[in-house]
C-alpha cells in the first residue's frame, strides 16, 4: 500500500565490510583529504553538478565509507576546470586529488 | 706551397679522425631515427617542406641566423651574443677558410681530406711565393682571435654571470664539464700548435708572433708533435662525448629548424619532434631566470632545462614531478633562443600516464543548452543599430562564473553599444576543454569541444565572445567554427570604441596591464588591451611585459603547485607589475583577476570593468551635449 511515504532503508555504514585499502592509498598520495571540512563550496560552484550530481564533498564523503560506485558516477562529468580548487576554502588542491582518484579507482564493469 | 711528409700523415690525426666519424656517424643514425619517429603525415609535410623553395630559403636563414650568429641571444644580451656567435661562426669560418686552403694548395687528397683542412699547418710547408696565401692566413689568424676571445668570455661568464645578463645558470652534469673544458681547450692548443709550425708552413699576425716572441720554445721543433697531438686529442674527446652532453645541440638544432618551419607539432611525447626539441636545449639556463616558479629556490630544478636533462636520462619519476608542477605560462618557450617549447612538452608528458577512470561527458544533453543561449536580447541602444549588427555569444566560460563583476561589466558594455547578444553559459555552462586538455586527457577535452562546437553552432551567432583567455587559446586552436567570429573581450571593447559605439571619458588615472599567459603568449594578443587603457587613462608598463610577462601564478597548468605555494609567485608578480606605480593593475583575465586580487595593495580590475565605469553609449552623450 503507498501512502505517499514510507520508512527510508537504513543509511548505515558498516565499516568492518568496506575495504578501504585504495582510500588509503589515495590518503598516502593526497594527505589533503584529510583537510576537507565538508563546506561544500566545491559543489556550489561545479558546473558538473548539472548534469553527474557532482560533487567533491560528496566524493570524498563516499570513498571514505568504501561507496566506490556512487563516487565514481558523480565523477562522470568532471571536466577539471578547477572552479573547486580556486574556492576551496582549505587550499586542498582538488584537480590533483580528482587526478589521482582517477589514477587510483577503477570503474567496475559489470 | 709543397707538402712536408711524403705519406701526408701522422698518428696524432687519429683522434681527431675517429671523433669526428663518430660524431657524423652517430648525428646521421639519430637523425634518421628521429624522422622516422614522426608520424607518416609529418614526415611528408618534412619532405615537401625540403623541396619547397620558400621554405628552403627560410630553412638556411634561420639555420644561419640562429645557429651561428645566434641573434636571439644578441637581442637579450650584447654580451652573450658575441660569445657564442664568436665561437660558433669563428669556429664555422676556420673549418670554411681551412677547406679553402685545401682546395687551393693541395690536389689528390684521397682519405687525406678527412684531416687535412684542421691540420693544414701542420702538413704542408710555406715556399717563397706566399703572397696569395697571405690573405687565407690572416683570416685564420683572425678567426682564431675571434674564437679564442669567445672562449674568454665563456670562461668569465662561468664565474660572473650576471654581468651576460643571466641572474642563475644551469649546474652542468658531469659529462657537460669533461665537454666544456675539452672545447674550451681545443683553440688555445690550436693557436699554441700552429705557432710552433709558423716558422715553417707560415702565420699571420697571431702565430707568426708568437713564434718570434717565444722563439727559444716554440722553434724547438722537439716540442711541436705534443702539441699537435693534445690539439687533435681535445678534438677527439670533444667529438666523443659530444652526443652524450648539452653540445648535441650544434647539430640537433640544424634539424629542429627545419622540423619546425615544416610545421610539425609535438604528438608523442618522447620520440619525433619531442626528442629534437629535447636533444637541441642548449642547457643554456635563460628559461631558469624566466620561470616565474623561481622566485623559490626549491623549484629551479623543475624548469625545462632540467625536464630535457631528465627526459634523457628517462628518469621517469623526476620527468613526472617536473612536468606536474609547471604552471604552464609558456614564458620559456617565449624566451627559449632554441625553440624548445617547455609548455607543450610538459603536456605530452602529461599526456601518457595511465588513468584506470576516464570521465566521460556522452550523457551530456545538449539540446536544452541550446535553447538557454537562443535568445538574443537586443541592445537598448537603437541609435546605433544601423551600423551591421552581428549577433554576439557570450560565452563567460567557469573561470568568468566565479568573478561575476566580469560578466555583469561585460554584458552592460553590450548593451550600451547597442549589440544583440545571448548569454551561453548564463545557468553553468560546459567547460571549454583547455584544464583538461592541459592536463594531458586530449580524448577527454575533444569530447568537450564537440559538445561545446554543437551549442554554438546552433545557436544562430556570428560572433562568439570570450571573457577568459584560457578558453580564448583553446577556442582559437582546437574548434572549427565556420562562420563565426571567436573574440576575447580586450579586442571586442577596441573595436567598440575605434567604430565609435561606446565613448570613453579619459581621465588621468594611471593603469598598468598585466598580460595574461594564454591571451599574451598564448594568442599574441598585445596591442589591441593596450589601446583600450590608453584611452580610458594613463598606462604605465611594468618591469617585464608583453612576452616576458610574469604568470600570476594561479594558473591552472600546474597539476601539483598547492595554495600555499603559489604565493611568492604571485607576490612577484605584483612587485614586477608596480614598478612604475600605478593605481590600478588591470587584467583581462578572470583567474588573474582573482589570484591578484588577493595579496594586491591596490585595486585590481577587468579591463571590463574599467570600461564600464567610463564609458557612456556613443549617442547618448551627443544627446548630452
Amino acid at each position: 500500500m503507498d501512502f505517499g511515504f514510507r520508512i527510508s532503508p537504513s543509511s548505515a555504514v558498516n565499516l568492518d565490510n568496506v575495504d578501504l585499502e585504495k582510500f588509503e592509498e589515495l590518503h598516502r598520495i593526497e594527505p589533503d583529504v584529510y583537510k576537507c571540512m565538508a563546506c561544500g563550496s566545491c559543489s556550489a560552484t561545479c558546473p558538473a553538478a548539472r548534469f553527474s550530481g557532482m560533487s567533491l564533498r560528496k566524493v570524498i564523503l563516499a570513498l571514505q565509507r568504501g561507496k566506490e560506485k556512487e563516487a565514481l558516477a558523480m565523477m562522470k562529468n568532471c571536466m577539471l576546470c578547477g572552479k573547486c580548487t580556486m574556492v576551496c576554502p582549505r587550499g586542498i588542491n582538488t584537480r590533483h586529488l580528482i587526478l589521482s582518484i582517477c589514477r587510483i579507482y577503477k570503474e567496475e564493469t559489470k | 706551397m709543397r707538402e712536408r711528409f711524403l705519406t701526408g700523415y701522422n698518428d696524432f690525426v687519429l683522434p681527431f679522425v675517429c671523433g669526428m666519424l663518430f660524431v657524423i656517424i652517430y648525428c646521421l643514425a639519430g637523425m634518421i631515427r628521429i624522422i622516422m619517429q614522426l608520424p607518416v603525415q609529418d614526415r611528408k609535410k618534412f619532405f615537401l617542406s625540403l623541396i619547397t623553395p620558400k621554405t628552403l630559403i627560410k630553412d638556411i636563414k634561420d639555420i644561419f641566423l640562429k645557429c651561428l650568429i645566434h641573434v636571439d641571444l644578441w637581442k637579450r644580451n650584447k654580451l652573450l651574443g658575441y660569445m657564442h656567435s664568436s665561437i660558433a661562426f669563428g669556429w664555422f669560418m676556420l673549418i670554411v677558410v681551412g677547406h679553402i686552403e685545401v682546395i687551393l694548395y693541395t690536389s689528390n687528397l684521397g682519405a687525406k681530406a678527412l684531416y687535412y683542412p684542421i691540420f693544414f699547418r701542420y702538413f704542408v710547408a710555406e715556399t717563397e711565393s706566399t703572397m696569395r696565401g697571405s690573405l687565407i692566413f690572416f683570416l685564420m689568424d683572425f678567426f682564431l682571435l675571434v674564437v679564442l676571445s669567445g672562449i674568454v668570455l665563456a670562461i668569465i661568464k662561468r664565474v660572473r654571470s650576471r654581468l651576460f645578463g643571466m641572474r642563475r645558470t644551469t649546474n652542468p652534469s658531469f659529462l657537460d664539464l669533461v665537454g666544456l673544458y675539452s672545447l674550451w681547450s681545443i683553440f688555445p692548443l690550436r693557436l699554441l700548435a700552429e705557432s710552433f709550425t709558423a716558422d715553417i708552413s707560415g702565420g699571420s699576425f697571431l702565430t707568426k708572433s708568437l713564434n718570434y716572441v717565444f722563439t727559444e720554445f716554440l722553434s724547438n721543433h722537439a716540442n711541436m708533435l705534443p702539441a699537435w697531438w693534445a690539439y687533435s686529442c681535445a678534438l677527439g674527446i670533444f667529438f666523443f662525448v659530444l652526443p652524450f652532453t648539452r653540445y648535441m645541440h650544434i647539430p640537433t638544432e640544424i634539424l629542429l629548424i627545419p622540423l619546425r618551419n615544416a610545421g610539425i607539432r609535438i604528438v608523442n611525447a618522447r620520440k619525433g619532434l619531442a626528442k629534437a626539441q629535447v636533444y637541441a636545449c642548449p642547457s643554456c639556463g635563460v628559461c631558469i631566470d624566466a620561470c616565474p616558479m623561481g622566485v623559490q629556490k626549491g623549484n629551479i630544478k623543475d624548469t625545462t632545462v632540467y625536464l630535457n636533462r631528465q627526459i634523457k636520462r628517462n628518469n621517469e619519476t623526476r620527468i613526472e614531478e617536473i612536468s606536474d608542477k609547471c604552471l604552464l605560462c609558456g614564458k620559456c618557450t617565449a624566451v627559449c633562443p632554441v625553440g624548445v617549447e617547455g609548455d607543450k612538452l610538459r603536456i605530452a608528458q602529461r599526456s601518457i600516464r595511465k588513468y584506470s577512470y576516464s570521465p566521460d561527458y556522452s550523457n551530456i544533453d545538449v539540446a536544452a543548452e541550446i535553447n538557454a543561449c537562443n535568445n538574443f536580447v537586443s541592445g537598448d541602444n537603437n541609435n546605433v543599430s544601423s551600423i551591421e549588427n552581428k549577433k554576439v555569444l557570450y560565452f563567460a566560460g567557469c573561470m568568468t562564473a566565479l568573478t561575476p563583476a566580469i560578466r555583469k561589466t561585460t554584458v552592460s558594455i553590450l548593451s550600451k553599444a547597442g549589440i544583440s547578444y545571448s548569454m551561453m553559459d548564463k545557468d553553468g555552462g560546459i567547460c571549454c576543454g583547455r584544464p583538461i586538455f592541459m592536463a594531458g586527457r586530449f580524448d577527454q577535452a575533444k569530447q568537450l569541444v564537440e559538445k561545446n562546437t554543437e551549442i554554438i553552432m546552433n545557436s544562430g551567432a556570428d560572433i562568439l565572445l570570450l571573457t577568459c583567455p584560457i578558453c580564448y587559446k583553446i577556442f582559437r586552436e582546437k574548434y572549427t567554427l565556420p562562420g563565426i567570429e571567436i573574440i576575447h573581450h580586450t579586442e571586442f571593447i577596441e573595436r567598440l570604441i575605434s567604430s565609435g559605439r561606446i565613448k570613453i571619458s579619459k581621465d588621468t588615472t594611471r593603469y598598468v596591464f598585466h598580460d595574461p599567459c594564454e591571451l599574451g603568449r598564448g594568442c599574441g594578443v598585445y596591442e589591441q588591451p593596450r589601446k583600450v587603457l590608453a584611452s580610458a587613462g594613463n598606462l604605465v608598463e611594468a618591469a617585464k611585459n608583453r612576452q616576458e610577462s610574469i604568470c600570476c601564478g594561479g594558473s591552472l597548468g600546474s597539476l601539483t603547485l598547492g595554495f600555499d605555494k603559489r604565493r611568492a609567485m604571485t607576490e612577484n608578480a605584483l612587485a614586477n607589475l608596480v614598478s612604475d606605480d600605478p593605481d590600478r593593475i588591470v587584467t583581462a583575465c578572470p583567474l588573474c583577476l582573482d589570484t591578484f586580487a588577493r595579496y594586491s595593495d591596490r585595486p585590481v580590475e577587468d579591463i571590463s570593468q574599467v570600461i564600464d565605469r567610463v564609458s557612456v553609449p556613443a549617442d547618448k552623450k551627443r544627446n548630452d551635449n
